[in-house]
This record gives C-alpha cells, sequence and structure tokens, in this order.
C-alpha cells in the first residue's frame, strides 16, 4: 500500500527522481521503436529518408526466402536453446545442491561462461568444431579414426553448433538462478514431506519444482530474450554460413540495415522481431504485475 | 586496496565530469586526418604505415580508426553512425559503389581544385573515374586497382602431373581432375558468401563473355540473369564445387592461399591480394607458383579498387585532407603501397620497376584491357551494382553453391532477389 | 554459502552420489574445454598449433604470444597492442556501471517504498526496454549524439550504457525491496526521516547483495559489449573488444592464433575474475532477490 505524505514536496519527491530514468527510457526505448516503426514504411536505403511508401517493404519482407530460413532457424535455435538450458541448469542446480563437496570450485567453472563475451566465445567455439583442427582432427590424432563430427561445415546441422555454443555459455548462470531459487525453499516444508514418507522423485516433482516457478519464468525471460537478439555469436561463429544456412533475425535485419543499404526492409524486420518480443513479454510482465498486490 | 583506490578516484572525476556538462567534443586537432580502414594486418598496415610517415613529414598527424572484419562492413556501420552524428572521419577506405552512394547524399568534399593541378583526369583510367567522380566531382583518392579473375597456382604440382596452363573451361576441368586423382584437393577455396561470388564472377565472364557480365551485372537485365547462359554458370559452379574438400565452409581466403602454398592444393581463384601471401611465404612467381587469368577470361579484367572517400569536414580540416588526398595519389606513394598489397596502381603513368613479374603482369594486362574496353567492375566486390543488389546476388549464388538448389532454380532466384533488391 | 546448503538431499547411496559427482565432473569438463584450449595455445608457438593437437600441452612453452597481444600486436596502423583499449574500457566500464547501479537503486525504492498511481505501468515499460534488440537504436542514437555534442566520446558511450542498463537495473533493485518490510519505513517517516535518508539509513545499507548481483550484471554487459563501442568511439575512446575484434578479424595476413587467444583471455580477464570473485555472492544476491520475478 502506498505510504502517504503530508509535505508536498516530499509527495513529489520520489515521482522527481523517478523521472529522469523514466524520460530517457521513454525517448531512448520507446521514441526510438516509432523511429523504426516509421523507417520500416518508408524507401530508406543507406540513411533514414521519410518518403512513405505503404507496406512495400513488408511485402518484400515475406517475399524473401531468406527471411524465411531466418525465421525457421529462430524457431529452432529458440526451442531447443531454451529448452536445453531449463533442463541442464535445473539438473545442475539440484545435483548441485546435494550437499556437494568442492561446490565452491564447480560453481564458478559452470557460470565463467557468462562472463566472456560472444566474440571470446565464437572464436574458441569455431575452432573447436572445425573438423580440420579441432575435435574431430584431435580424435583422429589419438587413433580414432573414423570419428566424424562435421556439423559446423554441414548445412543441415550448422545451427545446431550455434546452439551448443550458446547452451554453453548461458546455462550456467540459468542453474545460479535455479540454485539461488532452490536456496531459497524453506526447509520445513520439504522436511515433513519427507517424514511423510514421499520419495526424492516424488519429492521433487510434487513440491520442489512448483516452488520454482518464479526462478522458472525469470529463467525464460532472460533466454527468450537472448535467443531473439543472438547476434554476435552467429557472427563469430558461422557468419551466418555456410550460404546462408544459420542466418537469424537479428543477422538478417543488421545485414538489410547496415550492409546491404535496404534500411527500409531492415527497419520492417526489426518491427517484426519487436512484434515477437512483445507477445513473449508482455503476457509475462502482465501477470507478474498484477498478481503483485503489496 | 590500492587499485580500488584508484577506479574509485577515476570514477569519481568521470562523474564530476559528466556532471560538469558532459564536456569536450572528439577532438581532432586542424591539422589531424582521421582515417577509417579496415586495413589491420601486417602487410596492409605496413603500407599505410608509408602514408602515415609521410604525412607527419608534413606536419599532418593521423588519428587512426580502425574497424575490422568482413571486408568492411562492420567499417560502414560505424561510417553510418558517425555521419548521422555529424562526426565524419576525414577520410574512409571504400569500394565502388558505396562511394556514389555516400556522394549522393552530399557527404563527400570536392576535390576538384587538387584534381586539376595535379591532372587526375589524364592518369587514372575511365573504369575507375566512374567510381572517384560523382558529377564532375572528384571525391575520393584511388590508391590501388586490384583484378579479381586470376587464378594461382602450385607449379610443382602442375610440373609434376606435367598439366599445361589451362585456356579453356574444358582444359581446365581437365586439369582439376587430373590434380584431384592425384590425391590432392583441385581447388583451395574458402566458403564465404564473397569468395564463391569472386569464382562466379569470372565464371559468367567465361561462359558469356563481357555481353553476358555487362548484361546480367551492370544493366541487371532479367533475361542475362535467368536465360540459359546464366544456367550455363551455375552448372560449372557445381562443377568446380565438386572438386572442393569437404572442408571448405566458412575458411578465410588467405588460409585457402597457404593450401597452395605448401602443397595440399592445386589451385585457388582469387584476386591479386593473394600473391602477398604466396611473397610472404617466400615463393617466387614463375618458379614456386603460377598466375594466369581464369581459362576463358584472357584479354578481360575485372577489378576492384581501394579508395579513400574524403568526406566534407570543416574549414579547419581542410587543408590536412587536401595534404592526405595528394598524398595518396603521390606515384611514390602509389608505388610503394602496392608493391606490398599485391595490387596495381590506380595511376597508369607509375613505373613497373619495383614489381614482381605477375605484377608487371598485372598491370600491363589492365592497361591493354582499359584500351580495349574490357576492363569490367567486379560484381563480387562490389563494383558492378550497388550494395544491394550484390548481396542478392550473393544470397543466390552461396546458396547454390552449397546444395540448397539446382542450376535451373538458382537462375529463376537470381531474377527474382536482384528484383526485390531494387 | 555451504551452510545454507538444503538440509533434504536426496536419499542416496554411494553408487549414486557417485554417480552424482561423475555428473558434474562430466559437465565441469564440458564448460572448461574452450577456456583450456584458450590457454594451452596461447602458449604455443605457431608451427606447433599448426602441425599439432589442438588439446596437447604445449612442447615449448613461450610467453611471447601474451607480451604480443598487450603490447605489441598491431592494432591498425599502430603497433600498440591491447593496452590503451585495456584502459579505455576501464574509464567507460566504471562510470557507466556506478551510474546505472546507483539509480537502479533509487528507481527500485521509489517503485517498492513511494509508490503512486501507475508506477506498475511505468515498471512494466522500463522492463520492456530490456528486450529491445540495440541494432535499431544505432542510427537514432548517433542522430542525438551528435546534438548532444558527446559523439564519439567515452562521454557518449557511458550514457548509452546507462540508458540500456537501466531496465535491468530497476528490475534487481525493485524485487529486492519489494521483500524488504515497508514497517521500517514507515516507521522511520513517523519519526520524521526524509525521503533520501531513509534510503541512505536504512535501505542502503542492507542492499549489499542486490549491489553485486548488479554491478557484476552492468559489469559484464558494458565490458562485453561490441556493437555499441564500434559504432559510437572514437579513435581515442574505442573499447577492449573493437580492439580484439580488429586483432582477431585482420582482413589478410598471417593468423596468429596463438597472439589472438591471449589477446582474447586478456580482454575476458576482468569480467573473469568479477565472476571468480564474487560468484559466491552472485548467487546469494540472485536468490534475495532477482529470481523472485
Amino acid at each position: 500500500m502506498p505510504m502517504r505524505l503530508r509535505n508536498q514536496i516530499q509527495d513529489l519527491l520520489p515521482r522527481l527522481v523517478l523521472s529522469p530514468s523514466f524520460v530517457l527510457i521513454l525517448i531512448f526505448v520507446y521514441g526510438f521503436i516509432v523511429f523504426t516503426g516509421y523507417l520500416s514504411f518508408t524507401d530508406s536505403r543507406m540513411l533514414p529518408s521519410f518518403d512513405l511508401v505503404g507496406f512495400t517493404n513488408y511485402f518484400k519482407l515475406f517475399g524473401l526466402r531468406h527471411w524465411s530460413t531466418a525465421l525457421g532457424n529462430l524457431a529452432i535455435f529458440g526451442i531447443l536453446y531454451i529448452v536445453i538450458c531449463t533442463v541442464i541448469g535445473l539438473g545442475l542446480a539440484i545435483l548441485l545442491d546435494q550437499k556437494i563437496r568442492g561446490e565452491g570450485v564447480l560453481r564458478p567453472v559452470f557460470l565463467y561462461p557468462m562472463a566472456l563475451s560472444f566474440i571470446v566465445t565464437g572464436t574458441a567455439w569455431k575452432w573447436f568444431l572445425d573438423p580440420g583442427i579441432g575435435l574431430e582432427h584431435v580424435m583422429h590424432l589419438w587413433g580414432w579414426e573414423s570419428f566424424e563430427f562435421r556439423w559446423i561445415k554441414d548445412r543441415d546441422m550448422a545451427i545446431y553448433t550455434i546452439v551448443i555454443a550458446a547452451v554453453w555459455q548461458s546455462s550456467g548462470f540459468v542453474m545460479a538462478m535455479f540454485l539461488a531459487g532452490l536456496r531459497g525453499i524453506d526447509n520445513e516444508i520439504l522436511k515433513a514431506a519427507q517424514i511423510d514418507g514421499a520419495s526424492a522423485w516424488r519429492l521433487y516433482r510434487r513440491i520442489v519444482i512448483p516452488m520454482l516457478r518464479p526462478a522458472f519464468l525469470s529463467a525464460f525471460v532472460v533466454l527468450a530474450h537472448l535467443a531473439i537478439k543472438a547476434y554476435d555469436l552467429v557472427i563469430a561463429l558461422t557468419n551466418g554460413g555456410p550460404g546462408r544456412a544459420t542466418e537469424l533475425p537479428a543477422t538478417f535485419m543488421y545485414s538489410y540495415t547496415f550492409t546491404r543499404n535496404q534500411m527500409g526492409v531492415g527497419a520492417s524486420s526489426a518491427v517484426i522481431m519487436l512484434i515477437m518480443i512483445a507477445s513473449i513479454i508482455i503476457p509475462y510482465l502482465y501477470s507478474e504485475l498484477r498478481e503483485k498486490r503489496t | 586496496m590500492n587499485r580500488f583506490a584508484l577506479k574509485l578516484s577515476t570514477s569519481l572525476v568521470a562523474l564530476g565530469l559528466l556532471a560538469g556538462g558532459l564536456a569536450g567534443g572528439p577532438a581532432a586537432a586542424a591539422q589531424d586526418v582521421e582515417v577509417l580502414h579496415w586495413w589491420t594486418s601486417g602487410g596492409e598496415a605496413a603500407a599505410l604505415n608509408v602514408l602515415k610517415e609521410d604525412l607527419e613529414g608534413k606536419g599532418v598527424g593521423w588519428q587512426d580508426m580502425p574497424v575490422a572484419g568482413g571486408g568492411g562492413e562492420q567499417a560502414m556501420t560505424v561510417l553510418r553512425a558517425r555521419v548521422t552524428a555529424g562526426n565524419a572521419p576525414t577520410a574512409v577506405q571504400m569500394l565502388g559503389f558505396d562511394i556514389q552512394d555516400w556522394a549522393q547524399e552530399g557527404a563527400l568534399a570536392d576535390l576538384n581544385a587538387l584534381a586539376a593541378s595535379e591532372n587526375w583526369d589524364k592518369v587514372v583510367p575511365a573504369a575507375l573515374q566512374r567510381f572517384a567522380k560523382h558529377e564532375g566531382k572528384w571525391i575520393s583518392a584511388p590508391v590501388n586497382v586490384h583484378s579479381t579473375n586470376w587464378v594461382w597456382a602450385n607449379k610443382k604440382i602442375f610440373d609434376e602431373l606435367e598439366i599445361a596452363q589451362p585456356t579453356s573451361w574444358d582444359e581446365l576441368v581437365a586439369a582439376l581432375t587430373k590434380i584431384k586423382a592425384a590425391g590432392y584437393t583441385a581447388v583451395a577455396h574458402g566458403g564465404q558468401a564473397w569468395q564463391d561470388a569472386t569464382i562466379f564472377d569470372a565464371v559468367v565472364m567465361s561462359v558469356g563473355g563481357p555481353e553476358l557480365y555487362k548484361a546480367a551485372f551492370v544493366d541487371l537485365d532479367p533475361k542475362a540473369l535467368g536465360g540459359a547462359e546464366m544456367k550455363e554458370a551455375f552448372d560449372r559452379m557445381a562443377t568446380l564445387r565438386g572438386f572442393v574438400d569437404d572442408n571448405f565452409s566458412g575458411r578465410d581466403w588467405n588460409l585457402a592461399s597457404a593450401m597452395v602454398i605448401e602443397g595440399k592444393a592445386g589451385v585457388q581463384f582469387m584476386g591479386d591480394w593473394a600473391k602477398g601471401e604466396f611473397l610472404k611465404a617466400g615463393l617466387q612467381p614463375d618458379q614456386d607458383f603460377l598466375c594466369f587469368r581464369f581459362p576463358g577470361t584472357q584479354g578481360t579484367v575485372t577489378f576492384n579498387s581501394d579508395q579513400f572517400a574524403m568526406f566534407s569536414v570543416g574549414d579547419d580540416r581542410r587543408d590536412a585532407q587536401v595534404k592526405l588526398a595528394s598524398s595518396i595519389m603521390a606515384p611514390s606513394f602509389q608505388s610503394a603501397f602496392n608493391v606490398v598489397k599485391g595490387s596495381v596502381p590506380a595511376r597508369t603513368d607509375v613505373s613497373d620497376a619495383d614489381f614482381d613479374a605477375c605484377g608487371k603482369k598485372g598491370m600491363k594486362e589492365l592497361a591493354a584491357a582499359s584500351d580495349s574496353g574490357k576492363l569490367f567492375g567486379s560484381m563480387a566486390h562490389g563494383h558492378a551494382a550497388p550494395a544491394s543488389v550484390k548481396n542478392a546476388i550473393y544470397d543466390v549464388v552461396t546458396a547454390h553453391f552449397n546444395g540448397e538448389y539446382d542450376a535451373a532454380t538458382a537462375a529463376e532466384e537470381l531474377i527474382n532477389a536482384v528484383e526485390a533488391a531494387q | 554459502m555451504s551452510g545454507a546448503g538444503n538440509a533434504v538431499a536426496l536419499r542416496s547411496g554411494a553408487i549414486a552420489r557417485a554417480a552424482i559427482y561423475a555428473v558434474l565432473i562430466v559437465f565441469a569438463v564440458y564448460y572448461l574445454l574452450p577456456l583450456f584450449v584458450m590457454l594451452v595455445n596461447s602458449v604455443k608457438p605457431l608451427d606447433e598449433i599448426r602441425s599439432g593437437n589442438m588439446l596437447a600441452l604445449p612442447e615449448v612453452f613461450t610467453f611471447t604470444p601474451w607480451v604480443q597481444a598487450w603490447s605489441e600486436a598491431q592494432i591498425g596502423v599502430e603497433p600498440t597492442g591491447l593496452s590503451p583499449y585495456f584502459v579505455n574500457s576501464l574509464v567507460m566500464v566504471v562510470p557507466a556501471v556506478l551510474i546505472s547501479t546507483f539509480l537502479g537503486a533509487l528507481n527500485g525504492y521509489v517503485l517498492t517504498k513511494w509508490q503512486f498511481r501507475g508506477h506498475r505501468i511505468i515498471f512494466g515499460l522500463m522492463l520492456f526496454s530490456c528486450f529491445i534488440p540495440f541494432q535499431i537504436v544505432l542510427i537514432p542514437m548517433a542522430r542525438i549524439l551528435g546534438l548532444l555534442g558527446i559523439a564519439g566520446t567515452t562521454w557518449g558511450l557511458v550514457m548509452v550504457h546507462v540508458v540500456y542498463g537501466l531496465g535491468f537495473t530497476t528490475l534487481f533493485f525493485r524485487n529486492y525491496y519489494d521483500a524488504f518490510p515497508s514497517e521500517l519505513v514507515r516507521a522511520a517517516t513517523i519519526d520524521g526521516a526524509g525521503f533520501f535518508r531513509i534510503f541512505q539509513r536504512i535501505l542502503l545499507p542492507s542492499s549489499g547483495p542486490i549491489i553485486v548481483v548488479t554491478v557484476i550484471w552492468q559489469f559484464t554487459n558494458v565490458w562485453n559489449d561490441f556493437l555499441f563501442g564500434a559504432s559510437f568511439a572514437d579513435f581515442d575512446s574505442q573499447p577492449m573488444t573493437v580492439a580484439l575484434n580488429n586483432l582477431v578479424s585482420s582482413s589478410t595476413g598471417v593468423k596468429e592464433y596463438n597472439v589472438h587467444f591471449a589477446g582474447a583471455i586478456l580482454a575476458a580477464l576482468p569480467t573473469l575474475i568479477v565472476y571468480i570473485v564474487s560468484g559466491r555472492y552472485f548467487v546469494r544476491g540472485l536468490m534475495a532477490g532477482a529470481v523472485k520475478g
């Protein structure tokens, strides 16, 4: 419940404190979104232009094979990335929560990839996955001649190498979120259930995991937005190749806006991306902000 | 603790400055040039250093703004942000149509006074002026001409298998088959869109000669883009695909050159910048490696030209800019730079004395092609069509080369893609 | 943290425990492998990398690649190595992190303890800003930086990072302060304490864990940013990531992998240190706020 305040200045002060941040966000986020929306209806090419052309750019966009590839890839990448990160993150958090000796060492090991920039990650994985110098080569040197792992060179499999590298980078962070959630659960509840004779499996399935709901939601939101924004990693790992097989909407938008001088088409793809993001985030925000009554 | 104290004080100072009205814009002094480029590797940077020292001798400071990656794609993004912010660099390394596009936006400076006094109109080939001039005004200073339809071959492999320099498509296929049969990788290639397109340039030229090339890539005629000859060109690409090793995707071009240098592969189809790699490895032209035109394209040259586009800057920085342009066009610099870079000078009056056998050959063929009207801008390198069209063609060429669809579909797609990009 | 371990462990025998350890160790290897590859190859001479096994320990041990990456490698026309860019990054990161954290704390405080009509909408709008793709802001942002006269300066970059960090920092502090007992604030108001005094005396002293989370998060994001750094920096303010990109993706020439890897590790070092040193507080801080939706 809001506080009641007598003093008028005191009454305005909180809003004054909040307003600079809010104004910044209003201009630099929503203002720019409106600007991008406007550009998507113009014939902008190299620099913004303000001549309206209607929905031309959207028709162009959806006529491009390239864009459907990008959307298809986002579906594959997004689903696998979110599911695998969540499963690994939850699994590791539960295992790490079993009074493990050496947790202090293992935790930072799981967590550190999040500290690296995608440029570093991409370069390291590109090397590791390259059949000529990476894993395949090493296995051959070690005498396993028939070993084959050349997904990064394979048009149909390359998108999965991006999943591997992205999961590597983020799953530890998801683990930390779940671990924090697990540590926040009241032990008494668990003890009581255990005394009632619930098996470990039931205990987790019926009690612990449902109590992790906030952690699941936070993880989902963080992962979903990373998936939609995924850009640097693709550039560093495959640069969209082989061919255009690993193009994602973010790389598509960048290349149309900045390297292909088709800013109008780039802006329309950005608008589609924003709509996708909004359709994920707004229901989440709505449910979160509604049920919380302090 | 000390570190912490340091950090704390840095940040306090920072906060103070921020509070103090965000003082200080970019500080390019009057007698400095700021140059945006993507030449960050040893050889290229060494070549630029020649320019830098030359300018410093004239009292002009060099402020270096390198942004590497992707053949300048990143640098072009940076440039857009800089120009939008009203903070354009003095000069920017640039290719082909990009220069014209920026001139169209009215962002470039007028170099006519200097050009007239140094007689640029006489010494720069017309094909280059097409990009360096806009509506009669000189807007950029060309540094070099690269020709892109070269074949680089390992001489030892050619001698061992008794292969003569192929001069037609059929001879090329026969030679490659022989190399492959002997257990070598026939074609060293890196699967990046621009490299695929570099080969495609040469293949199209070999199929339909200058007529097809011009109709398809310069005039963007749908009949040429989707015609039977274009399908034949895609078929030839598929044939070449059969001579590439399995691991080609994503490989950098210089690593492909290394395969030829080390004797693992027979040939590479690449522009003359590849020569730098051969020379750096201590190989000699005609003794250790061969350079010849892509079979079926003899007499024609496809080129790209690195230029420094000059942006409109305030009067205070104008003087330094003119000095920079003048230094770039000086014959001594053109020679020194291009010997290192592997390309040939953008001026036709530079002596070829310092160049090696391949360089001399390149200069002679360039002059001849220029005279006979067989000098064409390379599509793959943005000298035939604007960036949007170039990238649309990339999409189709690279998708086909990676087996996404067959030659007939590719020819159809080419029409659609080019149309959508215009 | 060890004391806070969950009291209810899976009831398990020795075999199951061994299996748990095995799984954890397998994952530890998965996470460490790329770092191992980078480290091992950064101390090998180039020939050994080209001809050999990338997982093998070096036969000849050399620190030269590290020295080169730090102070000799060619970045553009100047053989300066990464060191000057390291300083640029530091000068940019520290104010950006401090300012955005401070504003986030204030926002979180207002949004939980001084709520007014529409505070949820405002929070929702601020939070949504975390999710916009940054590519769309480049051009309009460049224009505004130009109008403000801070294009190409460190301050311009600081402002950009503060703006796009606000959503997350506000989220962290809001969730943390939400759980903070309002009675204490109420009691303090009755005692006559003002807005800032309550913040300074009551909330800030107990904000340690969430400050750690926010600082780690912001530090990592700002330090690792490439897009803004490349687009809005000038020749004298380019951050480390841009220099690393120049080093690694030089357009021609011999690829000096060992120098690249040494450079990559150098670029990652500050964030790695931050994670390793304060990682334990990170989980605690997440526990205290960030995951409580």
